[in-house]
Order: C-alpha cells, then sequence, then structure tokens
C-alpha cells in the first residue's frame, strides 16, 4: 500500500505527517510505504496513492484525487493518525 | 549519525518565550527573528514564511496551539535550521480547530532532505503523550532545552 503526506510546500508540515504516519503503520500492522508531496504535486503523486493524508484546508484546495483522502487535524496526535487511517483502509 | 540532532538543529540562542505579540504575523516574526539571530536565515525569509501562510492558509498550525512556520528552501535560507518562540499570549491563525496558537515552530531548510531525521525527531517528540504540554509550561528557553535534551538522550 502506498500512502501520501501532502503539505504546503514539502519540506516541514509532511515530515511530521510522514513521521507519525509511519508509526501509525506499525500499530496498525500494515505493510505499507510512506511518500510526501507538496501541493503542487499532490495530483499526479495521488494516481498511484491508496490514501492521500492531508490537513483539512489542503484538502478542500484538492478537491477530488479519486483516492480516499483522510483529514488529519493534529499532525502530532498519533492516536488520531493510526485512528482515521485504520477506518480507511479497513472499510 | 552525519544528520544533525534536534538539540544542533536548535540551539538554546535560538529558543525564546514570553513573545508579545498582536496577531499571527507577528508571531511567525518572533520565531523568524530567533532564526535570523542564530545565523540560519536573513530577514527576508520572515516573510517568506508569512507569505506561505497567505498562500496555502493557516495549515501550518498542525496541532492545537502549535504552530510550524517555514517556507521553500531561498537564497534567503543560509543554513538548516529550527526556532522555537513562546508566546506570552495566544494568537490566531483562522485555523477551524487548532486556534489559538501560542507556540511556534520555526523551520528553515536549504533543501528538502537534510532536515528530516530531526524533523522525524521532532514530530516523535512532540506525539509523545504530555511532552507538548510540559514543553508549553516551560517558562524560559533553558527549561525548554534541558527537556528537549532530556527527550533526545532517552530517545538515543
Amino acid at each position: 500500500m502506498r500512502i501520501l503526506a501532502v503539505c504546503g510546500m514539502g519540506i516541514g508540515t509532511s515530515v511530521l505527517l510522514k513521521t507519525n504516519t509511519e508509526r501509525a503503520i506499525q500499530e496498525l500492522g500494515l505493510d505499507a510505504d510512506v511518500e510526501i508531496a507538496d501541493i503542487g504535486t499532490a495530483r499526479g503523486a495521488a494516481m498511484t496513492a491508496d490514501v492521500v493524508l492531508t490537513s483539512s484546508e489542503l484538502a478542500a484546495e484538492l478537491g477530488d484525487m479519486g483516492v480516499p483522502i483522510v483529514v488529519v487535524e493534529s499532525f502530532i496526535d498519533g492516536a488520531e493518525i493510526r485512528d482515521k487511517l485504520g477506518a480507511a483502509v479497513t472499510g | 549519525m552525519g544528520e544533525a540532532s534536534l538539540r544542533q538543529l536548535l540551539p538554546i540562542e535560538a529558543i525564546a518565550t514570553g513573545f508579545q505579540v498582536a496577531d499571527w504575523r507577528g508571531a511567525i516574526r518572533a520565531a523568524g527573528e530567533l532564526l535570523v539571530a542564530t545565523g540560519v536565515s536573513t530577514a527576508a525569509y520572515i516573510e517568506q514564511m508569512q507569505d506561505a501562510v497567505e498562500e496555502y492558509g493557516p495549515y501550518i498550525v498542525i496541532a492545537p496551539g502549535l504552530a510550524l512556520a517555514h517556507a521553500r528552501p531561498s537564497p534567503a535560507v543560509l543554513c538548516t535550521g529550527l526556532s522555537w518562540a513562546g508566546l506570552a499570549a495566544p494568537v490566531t491563525f483562522g485555523h477551524s480547530r487548532n486556534d489559538p496558537v501560542h507556540l511556534i515552530v520555526g523551520l528553515a531548510a536549504t533543501d528538502h532532505d537534510g532536515h528530516s531525521a530531526a524533523l522525524s525527531r521532532l514530530a516523535r517528540m512532540l506525539a509523545t503523550p504530555g511532552r507538548l504540554e510540559k514543553l508549553r509550561s516551560a517558562d524560559d528557553a533553558e527549561r525548554v532545552h534541558t527537556l528537549i535534551s532530556e527527550y533526545e538522550e532517552d530517545a538515543t
């Protein structure tokens, strides 16, 4: 499985999101890789992704990506990321 | 090793608390001036961080009360580094869930990769239950620095 973490510039918030998503993947026991994209390259990168993780502001900007978009409110809340990602991939 | 530690990227000189600011622009300026003071960026980077919020919205408010101010790598970035600006009173960024903000972490990076290990450590530190609250209630730079150093020692 390929998970895409999207932020505005691809250097700051997405790195934080990637780190805490990788931890969530371990907790969920998923076989998945997390990649980073900025808002400009997200659409192309999402074509080969199974799930997109981003903030509510950027989710509104991205619109329909053709894959589930998980909106994360706190990029440092491991439980939130785990629960939302778990819900998105299982059902 | 090879990659810089959190302590190296965030020296005690780049940490300050008790900033009095009027709004989110002032909050970013506070974090930016610490980057300038520690030789990480030029003053132009402060505006670039403010412009990023204008362009992409307040998504840099990544958690309740916490903003990660940053802009793209640019000539205004002299070396990769972080700053830590605690506010005396919180300000709003217009974020739907995570306002108001009382801590700004400033980030300047020369490229997309060199800082990611330290930033990952920052992410894990902030995600550790109770750690952000502890850091937020630290009322001087030395205390913040000590808490971060303790965390890094435990983690390695």
